[in-house]
């Protein structure tokens, strides 16, 4: 089956949302660049040139199909048969790149001449920076001016990359500002600029269009799983900051009403202390950022409708939002929504590394923490699929001062 | 209240001027000064208030508005405390139309319809809300009109013919047009152009305000020839932010006073 075939499958959002979720809450100067990418996908996704120019540089460049690799030595510790879509051996080191590329030919066939994205974790900024290197376009990436001090390695990389990097200054100093200061860019810059959002999030079609891009992830990993398991998977888990990879992987699955499908959030410091960042299992409904979904905002008179700070050890998931589909997805039930916390993850990348030699992002760590969880309810012959996000090498600094605090 | 603002440009344009928009940022410096600042405007001579609801992530808004919510959000401002400040304003014989300028979750998160209610009994006329194109106005354009506060849409250089024929369906007391591509206060406006602001006066049948970048006496009285209504914002705020908060109401009300005069065509 093509690829367009493939992706033609996948659920449409109806009339730019899904269910209640999504929209276009965005100021009217960017409405027509909006409803103009929704065209220009609309047109891509079902032409089979589009996707044999992404499939050849997924193949080529980014090296893909990723590995579905059988974790034995974690299974036996988790209680049940694992097996990890190992996005973190994608060129420049997670899943981010799938988005990146796809975006990146469309904006080409647009004739746009200048890329600008948002970053938290800085995968998302090194894995644009990348596409802009490739494609030979100029590149302006905002990122948290927090995120900038702990994700040092990663600003390096974006310059090196020939990418100019914005710490943004205003608010938290985390992933939402470098959200609202690249909408401000783009409002200001709207004819030439191409916004490369990183997640499910943002206006329609952003979270529609992420989502098929990512899905790649779960059209491989359903291929490889019936190939090397003979079966369907019971289980499939991914950590949710946004939620790209999560709905990458689920998407492809959506219709099997056998697969079980975990999302895991970040529960920081733990749910109950407030510094957290599970905006699905601990927020409710509003608008950010274009689209009505969860957030954590205030509630009490003096805060109403504020934005609330997230908290996480991992920047990539510190994030107060989450893309529409998921919050469609957990007021069905389809997708069931779990937390992890900051101690929690740091336990579950030392257990991958020990187990499988393979060091995780903290982002992915909170999925691998959920793993316990899940196999205890597929049982030991049940099988479950990981979303391996992405690799650790930008967490190392973190996870030293973390283990040395604590030891 | 569609009436009494629609009124305030009939009134301005009867006596050869353009009406004056007057943006503020609700608690900025403190809540109780911002009143202050607000009734000393209104009693400068501005047509309109446009009373902005801080918001903790103001995406459309430039650098001196984003810093004047977070002095407002630091004080203790909020959106309830905003609805108090209007009730106040009219406690104190405050007459002159205010438009709540702000962003959506808010309101969302009050409940709209709660919203319309509390709006409409503190003495609200009408509310512009940034990151809601008139796509999704519907959620809260219904519950206000049911309290007959009404809405103003926004108008960009990029919206389209069918967007903007679309206005005509608000019946709005006038609507806003952004002079440039961008975010408040970031450049000095650009000239504009007469045939597209009367498409949109006709399109719409609304009176036409422009705004975005209009700083000085002398960029107001360029605008004031050609529209209904000119708006100033980003310049007052920065006024506000000049010097004690003591001084605020009378440093903001003489450049309301300078940018009133200018007004007249």
């Amino acid at each position: 089956m093509s690829t367009a075939d493939e992706i033609a499958k996948l659920t449409e959002p109806t009339r730019g949302r899904f269910g209640e979720f999504g929209g276009q809450y965005v100021a009217e100067t960017l409405m027509p660049a909006i409803a103009q990418l929704e065209d220009a996908w609309r047109v891509a996704r079902d032409d089979a040139s589009y996707w044999a120019e992404v499939d050849s540089l997924l193949a080529n460049y980014v090296g893909r199909p990723s590995l579905l690799y059988h974790a034995r030595r974690l299974s036996a510790e988790v209680g049940a048969d694992v097996y990890l879509k190992r996005e973190d051996l994608n060129h420049t080191g997670a899943h981010k790149i799938n988005n990146c590329i796809g975006q990146a030919v469309l904006a080409r066939r647009m004739g746009k001449r200048r890329l600008i994205a948002e970053t938290g974790a800085g995968q998302h900024g090194v894995a644009t920076a990348t596409v802009a290197a490739l494609f030979g376009l100029p590149c302006e990436i905002y990122m948290g001016a927090e995120d900038v001090m702990r994700q040092a390695l990663n600003v390096e990389r974006m310059k090196l990359l020939g990418a100019t990097v914005h710490p943004v200054e205003s608010g938290t100093r985390t992933l939402k500002d470098a959200m609202n200061e690249a909408l401000r860019d783009w409002v200001t810059n709207v004819g030439d600029t191409f916004y490369l959002i990183g997640s499910v999030a943002g206006p329609h079609p952003y979270p529609w269009m992420v989502r098929d891009l990512q899905s790649v992830i779960g059209r491989e990993a359903r291929r490889q799983i019936l190939d090397q398991g003979g079966r369907l998977p019971d289980a499939l888990v991914a950590c949710v900051g946004g939620g790209s990879n999560a709905a990458g992987l689920f998407a492809p699955f959506i219709d099997e009403a056998k697969v079980r499908m975990f999302g895991v959030e970040a529960a920081g410091d733990g749910v109950a202390t407030g510094r957290h960042a599970a905006t699905l299992s601990a927020g409710r409904v509003g608008v950010l950022h274009g689209s009505k979904s969860y957030v954590l905002t205030h509630e009490d008179d003096a805060r109403l409708g504020q934005i609330a700070h997230a908290h996480s050890i991992s920047a990539g998931l510190d994030y107060p939002g989450v893309g529409p589909e998921h919050a469609a997805w957990k007021d069905s039930g389809r997708v069931s929504y779990v937390s992890r916390t900051d101690e929690q993850a740091l336990a579950a990348l030392e257990l991958l590394a020990r187990t499988e030699g393979i060091l995780c992002a903290l982002e992915t760590a909170h999925a691998v923490a959920a793993l316990e969880h899940v196999a205890g309810l597929v049982g030991k012959t049940g099988l479950i699929i990981v979303g391996l996000s992405g690799r650790g090498d930008k967490d190392m600094v973190t996870v030293a001062q973390r283990r040395s605090a604590t030891t | 209240m569609t009436a009494q603002l629609r009124a305030s440009f009939d009134n301005a344009a009867k006596q050869g001027r353009a009406a004056l928009v007057a943006y503020m940022t609700f608690g900025d410096p403190d809540p109780m000064t911002s009143i202050d600042v607000v009734e000393a405007v209104a009693r400068a001579g501005a047509d309109v208030i446009e009373l902005g609801v801080p918001f903790s992530d103001p995406s459309a808004d430039g650098p001196s508005i984003q810093r004047a919510m977070e002095r407002a959000l630091i004080a203790g401002a909020s959106l309830p405390g905003a609805l108090s400040a209007v009730a106040e304003l009219r406690r104190r014989g405050v007459a002159t139309p205010i438009v709540l300028f702000g962003y959506y979750n808010p309101i969302f998160v009050m409940g709209p319809a709660t919203f319309a209610e509390r709006a409409a009994r503190a003495g609200v006329d009408a509310v512009l809300t940034v990151d809601l194109p008139i796509d999704e106005l519907a959620e809260l354009a219904a519950p206000l009109a049911t309290y007959g506060v009404s809405v103003i849409p926004l108008v960009a250089p990029t919206s389209t013919p069918d967007r903007i024929a679309r206005l005509a369906e608000l019946n709005a007391p006038f609507v806003y047009y952004i002079s440039l591509t961008g975010v408040t206060g970031s450049r000095s406006a650009a000239p504009v152009d007469p045939a597209r602001l009367a498409q949109i006066r006709t399109a719409s049948g609304s009176p036409v305000a422009v705004g975005f970048g209009i700083r000085t006496p002398d960029d107001a009285r360029r605008f004031a020839a050609v529209t209904d209504g000119v708006v100033v914002g980003t310049a007052l705020v920065d006024r506000v932010a000049a010097g004690d908060a003591a001084g605020a109401p009378e440093r903001v009300a003489a450049l309301v006073r300078e940018l009133a005069a200018a007004m007249i065509r």
